[in-house]
């Protein structure tokens, strides 16, 4: 019981820090552009489909990894510049609406290519197995290479915006677009590659989860709106907000689906205890997230809107 | 002049409306009709997202949580009614029934409850943060529908005779067909009362200036939160229809896609106009009829209209032919 409790924990951090790959991305886009941005689940599929099929042709997951971050910032890119630049000046309600478009297109537009059967990617060979993390608790190697990795790219991402001078550039963009423009950055570059950054996370994120699940379409819709919830529980626009929310959302999901139907056995027959406790489970990010808007409007470290 | 314009492809499209399905009658073509209820119904459901999203400007992305209320309301009260269980025995007896009118009421009012809580918490926010929250609140429906069990899961739930409605024979298409756009008017006539209304002029003035509503004495947030409910009701009612149309409820009609394509209605036809809805759920079904049968990738197309209408034709479809640009 003990290792099943830590072996969740750890998929929740393991959840959590892909969540918040997807979430930065999306909390960045907003908060420089002030753009909702519904198609970044598409860049995740992007993201993993490229890998998966590079991976397939080239025998070579590293190969597909880098293909996934290319697949997605190149996707990202061309989208910034042909379509989402004609947005920032509108108000949301167009923005969801072509963003929900370039969903559309980019789900039949993938279905077309790869069909509607899932892809598989396998892990490389020396990641496979389990690695015994004391005692007798045993965790797959891979999940651990994933939570590592992204905890990695998690702070690669904060010295980015907090220590070079692109980070530099990013934040005067949130905070006076008017003014950096003034003082001679090229806006619209800044835009398409902070577009292309969040794009690159999502596809990362999208090739280390599909390594897990399989590659479908479709795939990115739900964790699209998990990072939504994260965003919105973190305040959107703050990346520090971002890095919170999605470690409180990834953990508690995965440890309410299993805490919960345990914690109703106590006073419930199993079965209805089960039903119960997994219906319950499913919603209890989205009462998290409720009950943290109720008492913060504009999430936990969001500036008032 | 426009105005004259705008009324005359309004009657074009009432007038579309009830004469396609009726040559389809005499032509013997069930399943035109079948396509002409389903785009009653959505345009229905599209007149109740209309209101927040038109009239009140605020960006709803999660109306499916209504539409899936009101087809779960029939498929429930149908399914205990047909098996013969009672929903509840104690503390007093509650079973359920086939008639729409009962079924109606329940989606009416579990509908209006549930928008309540909803707009009470999502309309503290505004914004993108309104617009991720009342799609969240909706997910969480969804997810909800998924995982109990006892209504079928993600299976959905099958109705296995469509409800009825006294003095019509329901199973009729034609019959369902008059239904269903009696009660679009219905809900048409009702909105255009509405915005006209004293209540609906607020609603619009708390778009266009809060701060004024508030300076005269309007509190911004009780009329929306009052719309938010109504409109809520309207999609519900919409639901429960369209489940009785395909006599199958399940979780997709609660699902985010759905929020979409309701919104894309609304959008399509021309956002803030009272038969935008009409227009667009119209040109959807065609567009899915004619394409669909083309190509099995129809979405694609689809979706590069959508994108080609919002990046360069503002007011949807009844905005270009009436050339008229409006708010929004």
């Amino acid at each position: 019981m003990f290792s099943l409790f830590l072996e969740q924990l750890l998929n929740g951090l393991q959840s959590g820090v892909m969540l918040f790959l997807m979430a930065s991305g999306l909390t960045l886009v907003f908060g420089v552009m002030g753009l909702i941005n519904l198609a970044h689940g598409s860049l995740y599929m992007v993201g993993a489909f490229a890998c998966a099929a590079v991976a397939a042709w080239t025998g070579s997951f590293w190969l597909g990894l880098v293909a996934s971050l290319m697949a997605a910032a190149i996707a990202g890119a061309l989208v910034e510049m042909l379509i989402i630049r004609r947005l920032y000046n509108r108000d949301h309600l167009d923005q969801v609406l072509a963003t929900f478009a370039l969903i559309l297109i980019f789900s039949e537009g993938t279905r077309w290519i790869f069909g509607s059967f899932p892809l598989f990617l396998s892990v490389p060979d020396f990641l496979t197995g389990t690695v015994v993390l004391g005692g007798s608790f045993e965790y797959p190697l891979f999940r651990l290479a994933i939570i590592i990795a992204g905890l990695a790219v998690a702070v690669g991402l904060f010295l980015l915006i907090g220590k070079t001078r692109l980070g530099i550039r990013i934040r005067a963009g949130e905070a006076d677009r008017g003014m950096i423009a003034a003082l001679g950055v090229d806006i619209d570059r800044l835009y398409t590659v902070v577009f292309a950054l969040g794009a690159a996370l999502a596809g990362l994120a999208g090739a280390f989860v599909g390594t897990t699940q399989s590659v479908q379409v479709g795939m990115g819709e739900p964790v699209l709106i998990l990072a939504f919830v994260v965003i919105v529980i973190g305040g959107i626009g703050s990346i520090k907000g971002a890095l919170v929310g999605s470690l409180l959302v990834g953990f508690t999901d995965t440890m309410g689906r299993f805490l919960l139907p345990h914690l109703f056995a106590t006073f419930l027959d199993p079965s209805s205890a089960t039903a119960i406790g997994s219906a319950l489970a499913s919603m209890l990010i989205y009462i998290v997230m409720a009950l943290v808007l109720f008492l913060r409007p504009s999430g936990l470290f969001g500036t008032a809107a | 002049m426009t105005m004259n314009r705008e009324t005359l492809i309004n009657s074009i499209l009432a007038i579309a409306l009830v004469a396609v399905p009726l040559i389809a009658l005499g032509m013997d073509e069930p399943f035109i009709i079948t396509l002409a209820t389903k785009v009653a119904i959505f345009a229905m459901a599209g007149v109740g997202l209309n209101l927040v999203l038109g009239y009140g400007g605020l960006v709803s992305f999660g109306h499916a949580a209504f539409f899936g209320i009101g087809g779960y309301a029939a498929g429930i009260l149908a399914s205990h009614a047909l098996n013969y269980e009672p929903i509840m025995e104690s503390p007093f007896l509650i079973e359920g029934t086939t008639q729409m009118i009962i079924i109606w009421i329940v989606a009416l009012i579990v509908s209006a409850l549930v928008a309540l809580v909803i707009g009470a918490i999502t309309l503290r926010t505004s914004g993108v943060y309104f617009i991720m929250i009342t799609l969240a609140f909706a997910q969480m429906i969804y997810y909800f529908a998924i995982s109990w069990p006892a209504y079928g899961g993600e299976d959905g739930l099958s109705i296995y005779v469509r409800n009825g409605f006294p003095g019509l024979n329901t199973l009729d298409p034609i019959s369902f067909f008059a239904l269903c756009a009696v009660m679009l008017a219905i809900a048409m006539a009702f909105s255009a009362v509405l915005i006209r209304s004293r209540f609906g002029l607020a609603l619009q003035g708390a778009r266009q200036n809060p701060q004024r509503m508030t300076a005269v004495g309007i509190a911004p947030f009780r009329i929306r939160l009052v719309a938010f409910v109504v409109s809520a009701m309207i999609t519900a009612l919409a639901g429960a229809l369209y489940a009785d149309l395909n006599r199958f409820v399940s979780p997709t009609m609660l699902s985010w896609h759905m929020s979409g394509e309701i919104m894309v209605f609304v959008i399509l036809g021309g956002v803030g106009r009272l038969f935008g809805p009409l227009a667009g759920a119209a040109l959807y079904i065609i567009l899915e009829h004619l394409l669909g049968g083309v190509w099995e990738f129809w979405q694609l197309p689809l979706g590069v209209l959508l994108l080609l209408v919002v990046l360069f034709a503002r007011g949807g479809l009844v905005g270009v032919l009436a050339g008229e640009r409006k708010h929004v």
